[in-house]
């Protein structure tokens, strides 16, 4: 009982995208080459001390930027991912997922800062940051395969999607938020707008951006596992293979590690934006 | 008249949508009330116009919503302006490009802001080379500059604290260094004291007036507070729902109100911190020092008097004798050198009378006025300064010594 034929919006998607595939090919082989590169980069660095060593700069790093017992959870967490054999796979993971906050903030935070200086800037990034969170964050990868193949880089691509929102939004939000009298003051004195952003703006706003950055190091996290399903390596992949082959054991263990890795830094990453200020 | 350092020529702000329609209605001679009513406009100021010379506080007074704050930002152009001129030194603000305005705030035009607006990321040192940061100066030549500016105010040695660990005093007193460090010609004053507690604010204003002294800035002082406005301003206008109702000395204000508004606003006023001695101020009998105390008694048997000031040839005070010491004297045969009552507690023409309670309670004869050159003016009875605090100091002025 349809009054008008249904619009043939999957169609329209799908070709679309082939036009996408056709066209931008080069361009997709070149972000392809580059992201891989970074990633490898990325691994070897973190795989090159061994891992007790690494253990300790994270030790250290926890210590120096929260409190003790972060410290001390960080601590025994990598020892015991280390002890129960996921050390490889979670600095994989590790680094797909700070390579994916590093575009975030690349792309992010310019974003905000151009979307606190218009309201219609922001008026037009709103509803598509809104998009781009409550998509289911699977549809992301299909495209994503299509564009960038098979395996880690068409993850990355779908968790840099998923997790810059919040770097965008809050950095948008930081700048805005600082007092009314500030700006007047700033503007009083004769400040550009480049000075005024640079001198008043993003330091009094950097609590808030970090704020940001910390929500899009967890989503993409949350995000990369995910990606294994795409063939992402790392953590999300040990996880998706006890799935499919209903490993109760192997699946929480995988599981923990991720949790281990999620608290730690989410701690770190929150307490470097306090103690900034 | 001298040349004015800021000139307001029919300065307009309309908030909202349809400024055309709204200033339309202004020229009709709508209220602020009417005009939102019809268009949902407020006008925030209605054709402001007035001059400030160079080196005068010029107050701007009036209650909250009055559109105070909102001139002393179209001064500036922090609120763009939606018709008039601002001219400072013969050049319109409000025509300027972007460039030109930066210009003319980073070199003539400093403000001080009420909540202080101090930047919470930087030190008091950082805070007031701000000005000059901006203007890219090098860092140890606006250091050197900042310095001296806090020494000014008083804040040596709290270069390195940030604002948040100062009292309010303090942090505006960082206010104001920093809109003193780049020098300006025009300090624009937005109720710069009123977030600070009475005795702290009766201070400042206090060290203001000091500074002043020596600096002699051209200063708009925005306050909602006349007794303020009264003990700082060298002229006051008194704003209402946007527009400037009265424009005057703070004696003209408070002796010739404009208006009923203007009235209703001053009559609470402590008289006693707006007139001074020169308003209640009588005529007295001198007598030379030369003449005998028989000479001095009768006149004040004459003049029904209990008291006598002697002065010598150049009317200059040099006390005054009490009938009874005169008749003792007669007896004694003794001059009138002899009785003189020498230590008297004096006042100046423009000595507040909120000043002048104490000497006048340690001393039981009148006041003696004197003015620069010890010259003997009048004297001020007791009566007179009750009159004139009642109210009818009109009637006391009539006795003034001319």
């Amino acid at each position: 009982m349809q009054l008008f034929p249904k619009i043939p919006l999957a169609d329209w998607v799908d070709s679309f995208v082939d036009m996408l595939t056709d066209n931008l090919e080069p361009v997709f082989d070149g972000i392809t080459s580059g992201i891989d590169w970074f990633v490898e980069g990325i691994v070897s660095i973190l795989a090159f001390p061994p891992a007790l060593v690494l253990i300790a700069i994270f030790t250290i790093l926890a210590w120096w930027s929260s409190r003790w017992p972060v410290a001390i959870f960080t601590l025994l967490g990598l020892l015991l991912i280390d002890n129960l054999g996921y050390w490889d796979p979670t600095i994989e993971t590790l680094a797909l997922v700070l390579t994916s906050v590093i575009i975030s903030i690349i792309l992010g935070v310019p974003l905000g800062i151009w979307a606190s200086q218009s309201d219609r800037v922001r008026g037009i990034i709103t509803p598509i940051l809104d998009f781009m969170q409550t998509m289911p964050a699977f549809v992301y990868l299909i495209p994503a395969i299509l564009f960038f193949g098979i395996g880690m880089v068409p993850g990355i691509i779908a968790s840099v999607i998923f997790a810059m929102p919040p770097t965008i939004r809050l950095t948008n939000l930081g700048i805005r938020q600082v007092p009314e009298d500030l700006i007047e003051a700033s503007n009083a004195f004769g400040s550009t707008t480049k000075q005024k952003l640079i001198k008043v703006q993003l330091p009094l706003a950097t609590p808030t951006i970090m704020a940001g950055i910390n929500q899009s190091i967890m989503l993409s996290l949350s995000m990369v596992v995910i990606a294994s399903l795409v063939g992402a390596p790392g953590l999300g992949a040990d996880v998706y293979r006890a799935v499919t082959q209903i490993k109760v054991g192997i699946g929480f263990e995988a599981g923990l590690a991720i949790v281990i890795l999620a608290i730690m830094l989410d701690r770190i990453s929150q307490n470097i934006g306090k103690t900034k200020n | 008249m001298e040349k004015a350092k800021i000139t307001v020529k029919d300065v307009t702000k309309i908030f909202g949508k349809s400024p055309k329609q709204a200033t339309k209605l202004l020229d009709q001679g709508k209220s602020k009330s009417e005009i939102l009513k019809e268009t949902g406009n407020t006008v925030g100021v209605n054709r402001a116009s007035f001059d400030v010379y160079p080196g005068e506080i010029f107050v701007i007074m009036g209650l909250s919503g009055s559109g105070k704050s909102t001139l002393v930002r179209l001064l500036n152009r922090l609120i763009e302006p939606t018709s008039g001129q601002v001219l400072i030194d013969d050049e319109d603000i409000v025509r300027m490009k972007p460039e030109q305005l930066r210009d003319v705030r980073r070199k003539k035009l400093s403000m001080v802001f009420q909540r202080f607006a101090l930047f919470p990321h930087k030190t008091v040192l950082e805070n007031t080379e701000y000005g000059l940061e901006v203007q890219n100066i090098s860092k140890e030549k606006r250091s050197v500059k900042a310095q001296e500016s806090l020494e000014l105010v008083g804040l040596k040695g709290y270069e390195k604290s940030y604002p948040s660990e100062l009292s309010g005093g303090m942090q505006q007193r960082v206010g104001l260094a920093r809109a003193l460090a780049n020098d300006p010609d025009v300090l624009l004053m937005d109720e710069a004291f009123s977030a600070l507690d009475p005795l702290i604010r009766k201070d400042m204003q206090d060290e203001l007036l000091e500074l002043q002294e020596s600096m002699e800035k051209t200063i708009v002082f925005i306050t909602h507070d006349l007794d303020e406005a009264l003990r700082i301003g060298d002229r006051i206008a008194l704003m209402k729902d946007g527009s400037i109702v009265q424009i005057g000395t703070p004696e003209e204000i408070m002796t010739n109100p404009a208006n009923d508004y203007v009235e209703r606003f001053v009559e609470d006023v402590d008289l006693s911190k707006v007139l001074t001695a020169s308003h209640v101020m009588k005529r007295a009998e001198t007598l030379r020092a030369d003449r005998g105390p028989r000479v001095a008694l009768q006149l004040m048997r004459e003049q029904k008097l209990s008291s006598l000031y002697i002065v010598d040839k150049k009317q200059k005070l040099i006390g005054a004798i009490t009938a009874d010491d005169a008749a003792k004297a007669i007896e004694a045969k003794k001059e009138i050198a002899d009785i003189l009552i020498t230590d008297l507690p004096t006042v100046e023409p423009g000595t507040l009378l909120t000043d002048m309670f104490v000497k006048m309670a340690s001393s039981s004869l009148p006041l003696p006025v004197i003015d620069e050159n010890d010259k003997f003016k009048g004297i001020i009875v007791r009566g007179a300064v009750i009159g004139a605090l009642a109210g009818n100091e009109t009637e006391s002025a009539k006795g003034e010594v001319s």
